[in-house]
């Protein structure tokens, strides 16, 4: 294992030092519990907290600020953070309004969110993400993943949030979002966790794993490698089979990088993906490329296919002034 | 049983552990994300690191807090799977005291109560639970039966290792080994094989 450590133990407070200095006028950290605020509070707005384990940044630090999160809770590398961060930050974020959570359908974090949101005294409510289509089978009651998608829930229920709608509205539009959106990833290297030392799955050379999950936890099959117009096509027909758009629909298409995978590569995937979806006679009008819900230094990408309405492309177009999402302001 | 039993085990549990890394590691590579090791050691050095705190308590106190810092230390599934056992079986313990077998056998069923609610689990899906239940109902119905404390211990350690055994055969239907399907069949589950060491861990020191 070749990273940069002083001491493994210091890794992630260090790491949340360094982006908390590096965006200090955006957010502020605060230490055991951990979890990061917006460096100025907001008011007369639910407050938008997510978390989970790290080692998927910029997901979710990177999202704290105006348009987007109040506060985000960073769990031990792809460990989900607990109650107590939760709780705090809850507390120092809610002003009124209500808290909603955003949390990836993992069983830890839906587990840990849970016992959070039985501790509250505020009204609370959450939406859990799950747009993972690798593994459909729906007798597992955990359920698909929650995966790249969650941004794009996190981005417009961020929107709504800012103008004051209630909690109950800002709840069923990311139920919404959650609902008209798909994933899949493919991985062509594995991630190593810094505690465990080495890497989190063997995988040859001439291998790639179909339908990875964001902690390198397996998906559908291994297979051999092949060209990127054959894996993205793979991909998009999950994506296609689960969400069966119309003709004609409208969507945004997000080609998100694990970290180990070169921009110049996730524009060949963009270009792949984006000729299969206006053959299907899609009409793609926003897009976002980049690295989003990475896996520590995992090569590989998700692609995701998210149906647009009015309401949701509105949320996505406005203003949003986060660490890694800047538009509009 | 008596605080001073629970910080032996505690320490007995922080050491087994740690001698069964490679084995717990690797079954967590193949079916898990291979974080369990991890907080399962984590969990084990915090509880020991507060020896002293928790000599002063009564066990059910000790039991409480053990529970809450476990909550808030370890995270991942085993966090409030983990935490959920120890304050469930710290109320029972509270109401009903833990001076006998068949008292201490109800707030080990109180924990593995709290455990399949919290995970929405039961017995058969390739889950700690797959150890926890067998061993819970062996200890409720030879304590109630007034069994010998050697047999007793004998037959717990026995359902442990059979229950942990026989996730080998099972297709995982909750935590990160469900995503697997039936690819996970075949390999004994890391969370059934860290309760099975610590039971097993438990019993020896109840002997002495």
């Amino acid at each position: 294992m070749k990273k940069f450590i002083n001491k493994i133990d210091d890794l992630l407070v260090e790491s949340l030092s360094g982006f908390a200095a590096a965006h200090h006028d955006l957010v502020s950290l605060h230490l055991d519990p951990n979890y990061l605020t917006r460096a100025q509070k907001a008011t007369n707005k639910v407050a938008l907290i997510s978390g989970g384990g790290s080692g998927h940044e910029p997901l979710h630090s990177g999202f704290i600020g105006y348009g987007m999160l109040d506060a985000a809770c960073p769990g031990h590398v792809f460990t989900s953070p607990t109650p107590d961060q939760m709780v705090a930050a809850a507390e120092a974020v809610e002003n009124g309004k209500g808290v909603l959570f955003i949390v990836k359908n993992y069983a830890g974090d839906v587990m840990n969110f849970e016992m959070a949101a039985e501790m509250l005294s505020c009204e609370h409510a959450t939406v859990l993400t799950s747009d993972d289509v690798a593994v459909v089978n729906s007798t597992y009651t955990t359920g698909r993943r929650g995966v790249a998608g969650t941004v794009i829930v996190e981005k417009v229920v961020g929107s709504l949030a800012e103008t004051g709608a209630s909690l109950a509205a800002c709840k069923a539009l990311g139920d919404k979002v959650n609902s008209r959106m798909a994933s899949m990833g493919v991985a062509l290297t594995s991630c190593t966790v810094p505690a465990a030392g080495r890497p989190t799955f063997d995988i040859e050379t001439h291998e790639l794993e179909m339908g990875v999950g964001i902690h390198g936890e397996p998906g559908r099959r291994r297979e051999p490698m092949r060209s990127a117009d054959e894996i993205v096509a793979d991909l998009v027909a999950a994506i296609l089979e689960d969400l069966q758009p119309a003709r004609g629909s409208e969507v945004l298409l997000l080609v998100n990088g694990f970290t180990g995978t070169p921009l110049m590569e996730l524009y060949v995937l963009y270009n792949s993906a984006a000729k299969l979806l206006e053959q299907r006679g899609l009409n793609i009008t926003r897009s976002l490329v980049g690295d989003y819900t990475t896996s520590l230094e995992m090569a590989g990408a998700s692609i995701t296919v998210c149906l647009l309405d009015d309401e949701i492309r509105r949320h996505w177009d406005a203003p949003v002034h986060t660490a890694a999402l800047r538009w509009g302001k | 049983m008596k605080t001073e039993f629970i910080l032996l085990a505690a320490r007995a549990v922080n050491d087994a552990i740690l001698a069964n890394e490679s084995e717990i590691e690797s079954l967590d590579r193949e079916i898990g994300d291979g974080d369990h090791f991890i907080n399962m050691k984590r969990g084990c050095a915090t509880i020991v690191a507060m020896h002293d705190e928790l000599a002063a308590l009564t066990p059910d106190a000790a039991l409480q807090k053990i529970g809450m810092k476990l909550l808030s230390t370890i995270g991942g599934a085993s966090g409030p799977l983990i935490g959920s056992f120890f304050m469930a079986m710290a109320k029972t313990a509270k109401e009903q005291g833990t001076g006998t077998l068949p008292e201490i056998a109800a707030a080990f069923a109180a924990g593995v109560e709290a455990i399949k609610h919290r995970g929405k689990a039961d017995v058969g899906e390739k889950t700690m639970l797959d150890v926890l239940i067998p061993v819970s109902c062996a200890f409720t119905s030879l304590a109630g039966q007034g069994a010998d404390h050697a047999a007793l211990l004998d037959a717990l350690k026995r359902e442990a290792e059979q229950g942990m055994l026989a996730t080998r055969d099972l297709v995982a239907t909750k935590g990160r080994a469900a995503f697997l399907g039936e690819r996970a069949i075949g390999h004994i589950d890391p969370g059934a094989k860290s309760s099975q060491v610590i039971i097993a861990t438990v019993c020896d020191l109840a002997r002495t």
